[in-house]
């Protein structure tokens, strides 16, 4: 029997029954891919995809390395999947993460450079040797600054003046590749230390990326921070009302997004012991098609960190599941452009349901 | 005479070239409860804003409980003691009752500054109880207003307004979209805060609800007051007068003058 409280109008309430979370949703979607990638495996390649009946190496019949594989791959950009989550729930958006990855990356790498390669001096040395072989700190610290500084310009821009979120983080877009430029003239920077090297060596992004996925999934669902955010993405006039400081909210949501994104691009540099004008190059989008992937609703105030996370998930295991059955790159990244649009298809749809609910 | 609560001088609004209210000159006395009447677009939703910090006016003083104020945002007005239900009701779609209640006033376990951990036990408690003393009822708290219908919206942003203590209370509308069953209710949780000697700006269309719960009717036409009528000495017919232009109180009586 259940047992109803404050029915009213003959209505009755089961305080035991939770509604069906939609994060649930999302999973048994990456579940289905999951399979369908296996029957296309099975019938072209005679293979399975993230299987491996025949040689139980690691002693698991799962394909570790391939599924290394695409967890490491969506990490990086994961990083970034967190920020655009937040900007994303509070009604706005973030086209700039890309290029600040890029700005960042190339600061960041510039502080982060050993004196001496093999005994000889660095070939690419920037600044003189006071610069050199710092303690990893320093270029993380560095690096965070550069990222939370576009974020907070980001922020201020949406929050104080009536530019949109799209142009305002746009205009940081261009900006921020080009100072990634500037800083060198084009030139790539390499030669970390050891120290720095360590931060993106081997599965370390994934670490990364789960302990800040695990931290703002607190943060999100359990602070008033995260209250307020999806407050103001919800009915930002109801959450002014409210009380809630708004604009200066949505800085302070810009700038953690900035944070992340610059924490991805130390990552990123680390990883792979360069840094390049171009990194990072539309992170962006696929961070942005992550989170919706994962629920998160362009209208703002719905979506989750765990969603992202299994958005993400699905969008490694799409990419992969592309490369396993021997589509070559440019089909990649038209494919990458329909699960984007797809993606947002797919919101549009939830919402138009939602409204019909409510 | 008894203490003044709330007094405007000379409270004015325009909108660019819109005078949405002009030299509003008003009172309310500690304990009274007063009706603002008027036809739509006649400048009471814009009264409230301005005296709960929603928006700057532009000219005019406020004196509440005894200080001029200069109320910058609806923060400043709520911790000054000013509850009020807004016509638009200013509830979050996605989030549920009891984050509503609490929006912008959260309680938390530890202070973290903007990251301060919620607690949510005592909020959801605290709403339960909020909902016991008004007598309000919704099915399930934990249901987002997304999935509430227009009725059970106003229940909760009336039941928000209840659940604090206050030295003033504002409803916009309150009753609007409500059933008869809700509407008694809310007309008795303004009678309970009659009992309790707080006071009230109630703000309706609804002649037989005014005449019941409040003790004056200031009418509002065009942006102006134009009539400030105690309850005993007008009825219906005359209120309507006034809101529809036939009559103005010489007081108000700006074309004349
Ligand atoms: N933000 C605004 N910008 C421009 N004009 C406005 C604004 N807000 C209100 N107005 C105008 O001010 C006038 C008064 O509006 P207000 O909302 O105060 O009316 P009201 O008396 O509350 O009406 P109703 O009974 O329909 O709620 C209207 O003509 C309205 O169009
Ligand atoms: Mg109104």
């Amino acid at each position: 029997m259940a047992e109803t409280t404050h029915g009213t109008g003959g209505l009755t309430f089961d305080a035991k029954k939770r509604s069906w979370p939609n994060e649930a949703n999302v999973f048994i979607a990456l579940i289905l891919i999951i399979l369908i990638f296996e029957g296309l495996g099975a019938v072209f390649r005679d293979q399975s995809f993230l299987f491996d009946f025949n040689e139980a190496r690691d002693g698991t019949i799962l394909n570790m390395a391939r599924i290394k594989i695409i967890i490491l791959q969506v990490s990086i950009i994961g990083i970034i999947a967190l920020g655009a989550t937040q900007v994303i729930v509070s009604g706005g958006i973030d086209l700039s993460a890309g290029s600040v990855v890029g700005m960042t990356a190339m600061v960041t790498m510039s502080f982060a450079q050993t004196e001496l390669v093999n005994g000889n001096p660095n070939p690419k040395a920037l600044f003189g040797p006071a610069f050199m072989d710092l303690p990893a700190l320093v270029p993380v610290l560095v690096g965070l600054l550069v990222g939370t500084g576009a974020g907070l310009v980001n922020g201020a821009l949406v929050a104080y003046t009536r530019i949109p979120p799209f142009i305002a983080t746009l205009g940081m877009m261009v900006a921020a590749r080009g100072a990634a430029q500037w800083w060198t003239r084009g030139q790539p920077i390499s030669f970390p230390t050891e120290g720095f090297a360590a931060i993106g060596d081997g599965m370390m992004p994934v670490v990364w990326f789960v302990g800040l996925a695990i931290l703002f999934h607190f943060v999100l669902k359990y602070t008033v921070y995260g209250k307020h955010t999806y407050a103001i993405g919800s009915n930002e006039d109801a959450a002014r009302m409210s009380g809630i400081k708004v604009a200066r909210h949505k800085t302070l949501v810009y700038a953690i997004a900035g944070a992340l994104a610059g924490f991805s691009a130390i990552v990123l540099a680390s990883k792979n012991l360069t840094a390049q004008t171009g990194m990072g190059l539309m992170y962006e989008l696929d961070a942005i098609a992550m989170a919706v992937i994962g629920g998160v609703s362009l209208a703002g105030g719905r979506g989750s960190i765990i969603g992202t996370v299994i958005g993400a998930l699905i969008f490694g295991v799409i990419i992969s599941g592309f490369t396993f059955l021997r589509l070559d790159a440019y089909y990649q990244e038209m494919v990458k452009g329909v699960i984007i649009v797809g993606a947002v298809v797919l919101d549009q749809w939830r919402q138009s349901r939602a409204a019909l609910r409510g | 005479m008894s203490d003044i609560i709330l007094e405007t001088q000379g409270l004015t609004k325009h909108y660019g070239g819109v005078h949405a209210l002009t030299d509003a000159n008003f009172t309310l006395q500690a304990g009274e409860h007063v009706a603002i009447m008027g036809d739509n677009g006649a400048g009471k939703s814009t009264f409230v804003r301005q005296i709960t910090g929603v928006e700057i006016p532009t000219r005019g003083k406020i004196i509440f409980d005894g200080a001029e104020q200069h109320f910058e945002n609806p923060m400043d007005a709520r911790d000054a003691g000013i509850e009020t239900v807004f016509q638009t009701l200013a509830l979050a779609d996605d989030l549920n009752v009891p984050d509503n209640l609490f929006l912008g006033r959260e309680i938390v376990k530890f202070n973290l500054g903007p990251f301060s951990i919620l607690d949510y036990k005592a909020m959801r408690e605290a709403t339960m109880a909020g909902l016991e003393k008004t007598a309000v009822k919704i099915p399930n708290v934990n249901n987002t207003i997304r999935n509430m219908s227009g009725g059970q919206r106003q229940c909760v942003a009336i039941a928000r307004t209840a659940t604090f203590h206050s030295k003033l209370t504002i409803m916009d509308e309150p009753t609007a979209a409500l059933g008869v069953q809700e509407t008694a209710q809310v007309e008795n949780i303004v009678r309970t805060l009659k009992e309790a000697g707080e006071p009230l700006i109630l703000i309706s269309h609804n002649m037989r609800q005014v005449m019941d719960l409040c003790d004056r009717i200031v009418v509002f036409r065009r942006g102006r007051i134009v009539a400030n009528l105690r309850k005993e000495e007008t009825d219906g017919q005359d209120v309507v007068a006034y809101i529809t232009g036939a009559k103005t109180q010489p007081e108000y009586d700006y074309e004349a003058s």
